[in-house]
Formats: C-alpha cells, sequence, structure tokens
C-alpha cells in the first residue's frame, strides 16, 4: 500500500452509518387538526406496522456528510473534462438563477393553461429556437432525455409506415453508433442490422444499399459521427434512404459542432433529437437531469406525441394565445407525466437567449477550432507516436485516438492513460468508443476551455507517454491520489451489494 | 467573443497554425458546401446576463404559481416543502456539473449518493434492489412492462387498473406499440379496483398487473387482496406508489409487490412545471439483472478501502447495445441526490410523522369539504394524502372562481375521466394549513352557490327559447 493521501484515509462511511437514535433535523408544523389513531382513518391491514430505518442525523451533519461526500467527485467547474460525444461546456450560473424564480420553479404542471402563459410562451419560444437550428419545422419537447427521444423517433417511424399502410422490422445503424442506438431499436420492436464504416470514417456505401430493402423503416445516424467526423455522402444517403421509403434519424449528440452552420433538416434528416444538457448548456448533475426534444419533418409531424404546445393568435385585438393541444388524434401518444423537463427547458432557452444567432455559430466554431488544435497538439508529441488519430483528417467538434501501439510498445492500455490521467488533475477522455477503433480515446474539449487548459491536457499526456516509456509500471498501478485508487468493479458484478445492510 | 469562450485573436492565430490552415472556414469544409448555412440562423442578437434575466423573470411572472396561489393541485405531483439544505447541497458544483460517473475513482461522492439513495428507496418500498433512479413516474411504469415482457419468457400482455394515473396508462400504451404487447384495463367500484374483473382479467398469457396505491382517485388500495390473480398466473405485480406515503401505508414489498415505482418529485424536487423529477423502480433480488438504467454497488480498491462503482453494467446500453434490458442513459441523478437529503433530512422520525400529517389533515380536510352544500365525496375509500370529491356545478366554472380568490381549489378529473365529469381532485400537503383547508371550502361553497345561481338563471332564459 503507498502512502495515503489525507481523503484516502478517510474511509466511506453511508449517511445510514452515522445514525444514531434520538436525533434529527427535520420539525414539521404542528397537525392543527384532530388527531384521531391512524385506524380509524385508514384500516389497520392497509398500514405499516415499522417505520422505514432512515438515517437519524442532525442537520449539521447531514451538510457536512454531504459536502463531504462532494468533494470526493471530480467535476466540471473543477477541471478539464474532455468526455468525448458528451459536451461537457460550462453550466452558466444565470441559467440556474432564472429557473430557481417561484414563477418557474413552483408553478404546478396541472395548472391550466390560462395560469401557466409564461410557461408556455417559454416551450413555444425554445420549440421555435431548436425548429431554427435543426431547419426542421415542428419540435416536441416531452423526451427527458437523449435515449427518449430516440424512441420517440423510432416509435414515431413506425407511426409514420402504418399509417401508409407497412410494418417494417428493420433499423439500421452504423458500427459507429452511440450504445442508446441499437438499445433504442430493441425496445421499439425493431431488430438493428449494422452498417459498415468506410476508410473515410463515413457510411460504406455499398454495404448501405446492400442492407437497405423494404424492410428497413429506418437509418439512425450522428453527424459529425462518433469519430468526430462530418459524412460527405450525407445528402446521397438520405436519398438512398428516402427512395427506399424508409426514415433518418439524427442523434443530436454531436449538434455542438454545427450549430449556425449546417441544419439536421437540411442535410435531409427527417427526425433529430437534440440533447439539451449537451449543445444547451444544461448540467449533467452526475448523470442527469437532461431533456431530449425532437425536430421533425411535415411528413412526422401528425404523429408527435400530445401534449403539443400551440400558439393561437387572440381575439379582438389581445396577444396571443398558448395552450396544450391534447387531441392529436394521429399521434403516437404520451411518452411521460406533464409536459416534459420543463426545467431544463427555461435554462436552455436562457442560454440560447444570451448566446443569440452569433454566439451559438461562434460556440461551434471555437468547439471545432479547439478539437482540432488539440489534436494537432497531440499529434506533435509522444502522442503522435503511441496514439495515433484513428481517421487522419480534419475533425469537427472531437477527434478519436487509438492506444493501439501504446499497447503494443509500452505495455500500457488505454484504460492505463486514464487512470494516470486522474493522478495529473485531468477527466480521462471518453475511453473504449466508438467500439471499431482499438483501444479508443475519445476527445472532446469544447468551446468553452482555454489554449491553455488544451495545452495542459497535451502537457500531461506527454508527460505519462514519456513516464511509461521509463517505467510503465507506473500507469498500470494508477490512480495514486484519488479519493479511492483503482477499483474491482467485477466484484460488483459478480456479488452485488447495492444497498446499506441495516440491523 | 461569446462570454463563455475565451480564444482570441492572438489564440486564435496560433492555434490555426498548429492546426495548418488559414481560417477555422477551412476546418468547416469538410461539410458539402451546399450544406453549409448561407444566413445566419434566424434568431435573435445575444443579449447581456441582466436582459436574459429581465426576459425570464418577465415570463415567470405570468405565471399562476404555488407562491401567490394556494395550491391544491396533486395529481402526481405535490407542493411540499423543500428544505435549504436540499439547494444548498445540490447547487454545489461538485454535483451540480460532472457527468455519469464513468470513472469512480473521482465519482466517489456521485456513487456513494446514489448507493444511499438507492438504500433509501428499498427501505420505503421494502423491496431489496433499487436502481439509482429514471426518468419520472409514467415512464418508470412502462419500462416495468419492457422488463416484465423478458422476465416471462415474452409474454406480452398487460393488466391495468383504471386508478394508475392515466399518464402512466398512456406512456405504458405508447411504449407497448414497440414492444408490441396489448393492454386490458380493469375499472373502478367506488374509488377501488375492481377486484372480481381483475381476477377475470388476468390470464397465463399475462406479463403484468399494474396497481396504483393510493390510486388517481386518492383511495388506498388493497394491493395485497388483488395480488393474488397475478400470483396465480405468473405475472408480475406492479405497484405505483406514493413516496410521500409509506411512512404510514404498508409497503409494496409487503403486498406481494415483484416491482415498486413511482414518481419521485415529493421528495426534495420542486414542481417545475412537471420536471425534471426523477422515478424510482425497486424491485425483488429475483429482477436484479433485469433492472432498467444505473445501479451504484459496493466494492473494494486495490489497497482493500471501501468504495463504489456502476455495477451490473452488462446490462447497460453502451455495453450491451441491442442487448441490454433499457436504452437509458442520462437519467436524473441529482434529482434523485434531492430526494435522499430530503429523507435524511426528515429522518425516520420525521418521514413517520410527515405522513402521519398528511393523512390526518387530508381526514379534515374531506369531512370539511364534503359538508359544503353541493359537495359531495366521490368514493368512501380510504384516503392518505389526496380525494375526490363530485361537486354539483361545473368544475371549470367553480376552479375559475376559487383561482379568483387566489386559490388552485384541485383537478378537475373530467380532463382525464369522461365519467367524472364533476369530479374534482383536492390534494393536502403539510404546507397546506388548517386555515387555507378552511378557505378553500369556503370558496367551493361560494363558488357552487354562484354557479347554482347562474345556471338557475340561465335555464330561465333557456327556457322561452326552448318551448319555442
Amino acid at each position: 500500500m503507498t502512502a495515503e493521501t489525507p481523503m484516502q484515509r478517510e474511509r466511506a462511511r453511508t449517511i445510514f452509518e452515522k445514525s444514531k437514535p434520538g436525533r434529527r433535523a427535520a420539525v414539521l408544523p404542528g397537525a392543527e387538526v384532530p388527531e384521531p389513531p391512524l385506524g380509524e382513518l385508514v384500516p389497520a391491514h392497509l398500514l405499516r406496522s415499522a417505520p422505514p430505518r432512515l438515517p437519524e442525523v442532525a442537520e449539521p451533519e447531514i451538510v457536512r456528510h454531504y459536502n463531504r461526500l462532494s468533494r470526493r467527485n471530480f467535476d466540471l467547474d473543477s477541471g478539464f473534462y474532455p468526455l468525448g460525444s458528451c459536451t461537457m461546456k460550462h453550466n452558466p450560473r444565470l441559467n440556474e438563477r432564472v429557473a430557481a424564480l417561484p414563477g418557474h420553479a413552483r408553478l404546478h404542471p396541472a395548472q391550466e393553461p390560462k395560469g401557466a402563459q409564461g410557461a408556455l410562451e417559454l416551450m413555444w419560444l425554445l420549440q421555435e429556437s431548436l425548429a431554427e437550428i435543426c431547419g426542421l419545422p415542428h419540435v416536441s419537447l416531452q423526451p427527458s432525455a437523449g435515449s427518449h427521444g430516440e424512441l420517440a423517433g423510432l416509435l414515431l417511424t413506425r407511426a409514420f409506415h402504418a399509417d401508409r399502410g407497412e410494418a417494417r422490422t428493420k433499423v439500421l445503424a452504423p458500427d459507429t453508433a452511440h450504445g442508446t442506438n441499437p438499445a433504442t431499436v430493441t425496445m421499439a420492436g425493431y431488430e438493428v442490422v449494422k452498417v459498415e464504416t468506410n476508410e473515410r470514417g463515413g457510411v460504406e456505401m455499398d454495404d448501405l444499399r446492400d442492407k437497405l430493402d423494404e424492410d428497413v423503416a429506418c437509418l439512425m445516424l450522428t453527424n459529425p459521427n462518433t469519430l468526430g467526423l462530418f459524412d460527405e455522402n450525407i445528402a446521397e444517403i438520405a436519398a438512398t434512404i428516402h427512395a427506399a421509403g424508409g426514415t433518418l434519424y439524427y442523434d443530436g449528440a454531436n449538434l455542438n459542432a454545427v450549430m449556425g452552420h449546417s441544419r439536421p433538416g437540411d442535410m435531409g434528416f427527417d427526425i433529430v433529437h437534440v440533447n439539451l444538457h449537451k449543445s444547451f448548456s444544461q448540467p449533467h448533475g452526475g448523470g442527469g437531469p437532461g431533456a431530449g426534444p425532437i425536430a421533425v419533418s411535415e411528413r412526422i409531424e401528425p404523429f408527435l406525441p400530445r401534449p403539443q404546445v400551440v400558439r393561437r393568435e387572440g381575439g379582438n385585438g389581445s396577444g396571443p394565445v398558448f395552450d396544450l393541444d391534447r387531441e392529436r388524434p394521429q399521434s403516437i401518444g404520451r411518452l411521460r407525466g406533464f409536459q416534459g423537463n420543463f426545467g431544463v427547458f427555461v435554462r436552455s432557452y436562457a442560454y440560447v437567449l444570451s448566446l443569440g444567432t452569433d454566439g451559438l455559430a461562434e460556440a461551434s466554431e471555437t468547439a471545432v477550432l479547439n478539437a482540432n488544435y488539440l489534436k494537432a497538439r497531440l499529434a506533435a508529441g509522444r502522442a503522435g507516436k503511441y496514439l495515433p488519430v484513428a481517421f487522419d483528417r480534419h475533425c469537427m467538434h472531437e477527434f478519436v485516438l487509438s492506444g493501439k501501439p501504446m499497447k503494443k510498445e509500452l505495455g500500457i492500455a488505454t484504460l492505463d492513460l486514464a487512470k494516470r490521467l486522474l493522478d495529473f488533475g485531468f477527466h480521462p477522455p471518453t475511453v473504449y468508443f466508438p467500439l471499431l477503433v482499438e483501444e479508443a480515446l475519445m476527445v472532446e474539449p469544447t468551446e468553452t476551455e482555454t489554449k491553455e487548459s488544451l495545452d495542459a491536457f497535451a502537457e500531461a499526456i506527454e508527460q505519462i507517454l514519456a513516464e511509461a516509456e521509463q517505467d510503465p509500471e507506473k500507469a498500470k498501478q494508477a490512480p495514486y491520489t484519488t479519493p479511492v485508487r483503482r477499483l474491482d468493479e467485477v466484484k460488483a458484478t459478480r456479488k452485488p451489494v447495492v444497498r446499506q445492510p441495516l440491523d | 467573443m461569446s462570454r463563455y469562450t475565451s480564444a482570441t485573436a492572438a489564440d486564435r492565430e496560433e492555434m490555426l497554425a498548429a492546426i495548418g490552415v488559414d481560417s477555422v472556414a477551412a476546418l468547416f469544409e469538410q461539410v458539402p458546401e451546399e450544406l453549409r448555412l448561407d444566413r445566419p440562423l434566424a434568431l435573435p442578437e445575444g443579449m447581456s446576463e441582466a436582459e436574459v434575466y429581465e426576459r425570464l423573470a418577465a415570463l415567470a411572472a405570468r405565471n399562476a404559481d404555488a407562491e401567490e396561489q394556494v395550491c391544491f393541485l396533486g395529481a402526481g405531483m405535490y407542493d411540499h416543502y423543500v428544505p435549504a439544505i436540499v439547494d444548498a447541497i445540490t447547487q454545489r458544483s461538485e454535483f451540480l456539473t460532472p457527468y455519469t460517473p464513468y470513472q469512480p475513482e473521482i465519482s466517489q461522492g456521485g456513487l456513494q449518493a446514489m448507493f444511499e439513495f438507492q438504500t433509501a428507496m428499498s427501505e420505503l418500498t421494502a423491496l431489496p434492489v433499487s436502481t439509482a433512479g429514471l426518468y419520472e413516474g409514467p415512464s418508470s411504469v412502462a419500462s416495468a412492462g419492457y422488463l416484465a415482457i423478458g422476465a416471462t419468457k415474452k409474454r406480452r400482455r398487460f393488466v391495468v387498473s383504471r386508478g394508475v394515473h392515466p399518464h402512466s396508462r398512456e406512456t405504458l400504451a405508447t411504449y407497448s406499440v414497440g414492444f408490441g404487447a396489448e393492454i386490458e384495463e380493469v375499472g373502478l367500484t367506488d374509488g377501488l379496483t375492481d377486484g372480481a374483473a381483475l381476477a377475470g382479467a388476468v390470464d397465463g398469457e399475462t406479463a403484468a398487473v399494474f396497481l396504483q396505491s393510493p390510486n388517481f382517485l386518492g383511495a388506498v388500495e388493497d394491493v395485497e387482496a388483488l395480488a393474488a390473480a397475478a400470483k396465480q398466473n405468473g405475472a408480475l405485480l406492479v405497484v405505483a406508489v406514493d413516496p410521500m406515503t409509506l411512512g404510514v401505508l404498508k409497503p409494496p414489498g409487503e403486498q406481494g409487490a415483484d416491482i415498486a415505482l413511482g414518481e419521485g418529485q415529493p421528495l426534495g424536487n420542486r414542481l417545475d412545471f412537471g420536471g425534471p423529477s426523477f422515478g424510482f423502480f425497486c424491485a425483488t433480488e429475483a429482477l436484479i439483472r433485469r433492472m432498467p438504467g444505473r445501479i451504484a454497488g459496493e466494492t473494494d480498491d486495490l489497497d482493500g478501502r471501501r468504495g463504489f462503482v456502476l455495477a451490473l453494467q452488462t446490462r447497460e446500453q453502451h455495453i450491451r447495445r441491442e442487448k441490454a434490458t433499457h436504452n437509458i442513459c442520462t437519467a436524473q441523478a441529482l434529482n434523485a441526490l434531492a430526494a435522499t437529503i430530503h429523507l435524511a433530512w426528515l429522518g425516520r422520525q420525521g418521514y413517520r410523522e410527515l405522513g402521519e400529517l398528511l393523512l390526518r389533515r387530508t381526514a379534515y380536510a374531506r369531512r370539511r369539504l364534503t359538508a359544503v352544500e353541493g359537495v359531495e365525496p366521490l368514493h368512501e375509500a380510504p384516503v392518505a394524502r389526496e380525494f375526490a370529491v363530485r361537486l354539483d356545478a361545473p368544475v371549470d366554472a367553480v376552479l375559475e372562481r376559487c383561482a379568483e380568490r387566489g386559490i388552485a381549489a384541485g383537478y378537475p378529473l373530467g380532463r382525464e375521466y369522461p365519467e367524472f365529469e364533476d369530479g374534482l381532485l383536492v390534494a393536502i400537503t403539510e404546507r397546506r394549513s388548517r386555515e387555507q383547508i378552511d378557505a378553500l371550502a369556503e370558496a367551493l361553497g361560494a363558488a357552487i352557490q354562484a354557479e347554482r345561481g347562474a345556471l338557475v338563471g340561465n335555464s330561465a332564459t333557456k327556457a322561452p327559447r326552448e318551448a319555442r
């Protein structure tokens, strides 16, 4: 065992283990009403006999517990977080402030539209903004995250084909696709068919044509794709899939590369999901919340989820009125309760207003500039030898390196490099994705990073590789300075312990 | 320069030189020219922070929120008090700004919080396994349907009580088009699921039976009595519950549920016009490898220290792809953290006391309101925190009159249940004082009287027309 850091010395104890009978934090209001025995209100056999064993802890200790926990997290506000495909851009605090206004935060979702005009107008304005950015005329804000948007997209596809009397069975997705794509295909009742990638990193057109037949309902694409490359054949791909009667679905995880520069609708996509927690600055929260609105073409619009926010012209010279359209006879129906993750809409709309047309285009431009600079900076050092770019051409907002030579020549895997980066104070890039690149390392710096951050990251990679030339064991045992060291993930799956045992 | 980027003109020049191009435009040349947008987006120019604040504050001011109205609306989301420490902790950068914990060594805070959340939800529901949280309530119900198909060797039939939240029933129906499953609905009798009809509807092809307690009309179901039909036919029993009632009501794990789930908003999450909140999802040990979404698990590091990781990742989309148990990726970690803090704050005593308070104030409110002329109980079943009444006047008009007095009197049941066109659903939280409940009773009484008067007036003017 190496010498312990102070944080390592502090062993993990859950809030349940800090409990002591008789302690408490909450003071509740008095009953104010008669207090009969509960058995007079609800039959005894429907009542709980023993209360759940929640912790008994006073407020100061609760605060201290979670503050200490928080310090065992690395976060975007503390350092560079180049997690590919995740778009870890700055989360403006203004957005938190406006989302917390009582008019937003304490608005009940079942409030009559008359009492929610501001909220409905905000949703309508965000719909309009996303429609313009995506180049598609209609938007539903309902899906709760990207994968939920994907499911919506495939259910829309199914409804679209059913309306034309067709029952198609297959969905195509490239071998570079996000894991959510094939998982969604299965959930939506389709069979997934993989399409190969060509030597330029795009869709292999011959393979696409081979696999395209009258059973294909849809092609799901990310563009720029998960290699960070824009597929130059996109117009031809769109024409090909449309000629075969299928729909074209855009996974919007990489929209941050093209805002104000190129629009999925103009590329020929029928359905697009947008990750508001990526391109539109909603904080990731350690795994959510996000939101995954979808933008669609005219021919898909009739099937959009219910309810849909609509704007109606006011009568007698009064202003427009906003409403929830619950009718929509051809709709696929609801995907969730109420109207969607409204708090996320507030933040993202504030972001759109802050940046505006000029700022959004500049954000994408800088994201692309930062990625290409970091790629060039890395290639000029040892990474050029040990971590070559998987498809070496200009990238968009992210790029993929292969650790294959590093593994062969230095004996350290991509995972080891990632773990060693933790000791240098960086969050590692996405590792082992996309699957077709061996020992993949996927780097997305985003536009909100300074040149100095990019340089420091490149320098850390350089140092780690230089160190590994001398002493590869160092990386293999890393990390050393984190609150805990490398964890046994196999054990957690083989013999899962998923809750605190209590006496 | 946009305020969230830092590249100066000098930076750009240096960076472009390192890349070996003259301009950023050159990098966009991989986008075919005809697909490059040749105009600015038709959106306003960027605004200053102060201007954005004013614009958003002006929109917020046009909403009737629970700060200015006395809110008796429920129907799945409730105006509970969120303790100040929830905001203080969830707004910390270290919880607010990280991604999903893919690098566990630097994500121990978030992972341990998930582990604590799972422990708390497992305690509430009395089921041993909990996920780290799904999107929200109704989509969690649909996710249980997907799980049930796999767990019952591809049975594709669901039996659903009409007492299940209408949004949950509709979401399950939406998803089921994809799953290829059919749904049979079982009706209500005096506010409760019709047991005989349920027993008749469940058969050997049924993958899951869905109940909710308290159900949408506020009635506490006898889940144990209804469970038999599912058990006898080998179907999973899925029970949606309100997490604020489990301090006093028998937990689904003691009533035969295989899966207990629900909308998590009442725990530490604000109303937010419907989201973001979270869905909780707990199950029996037998279903652990079929669960949707993230699950944190305990393990050791290579020096033997206790630590936490995402467990059972082989269920998940990023590993299993088309064979994954679910497609979910980003979910609602921060919202689940809010719930964990709220539950720690309530604690073992406070959580139970809050449940008792809700039961008693709800009983008081039900008695008080049904004593009003023109208000009748819609059912006589036991209730916990919400109850349904019938109004002897048009519900929408009564609601409008109450709104004029600054009261959101409840949820008009006719919006989702045509058979209860005269129904009103009234929700109680610890924020609704006796004084406010009394004011609601008075406002309802006055509104009904006024509407009856208006109706009498109307029918008087209508009568001659009909005579013609």
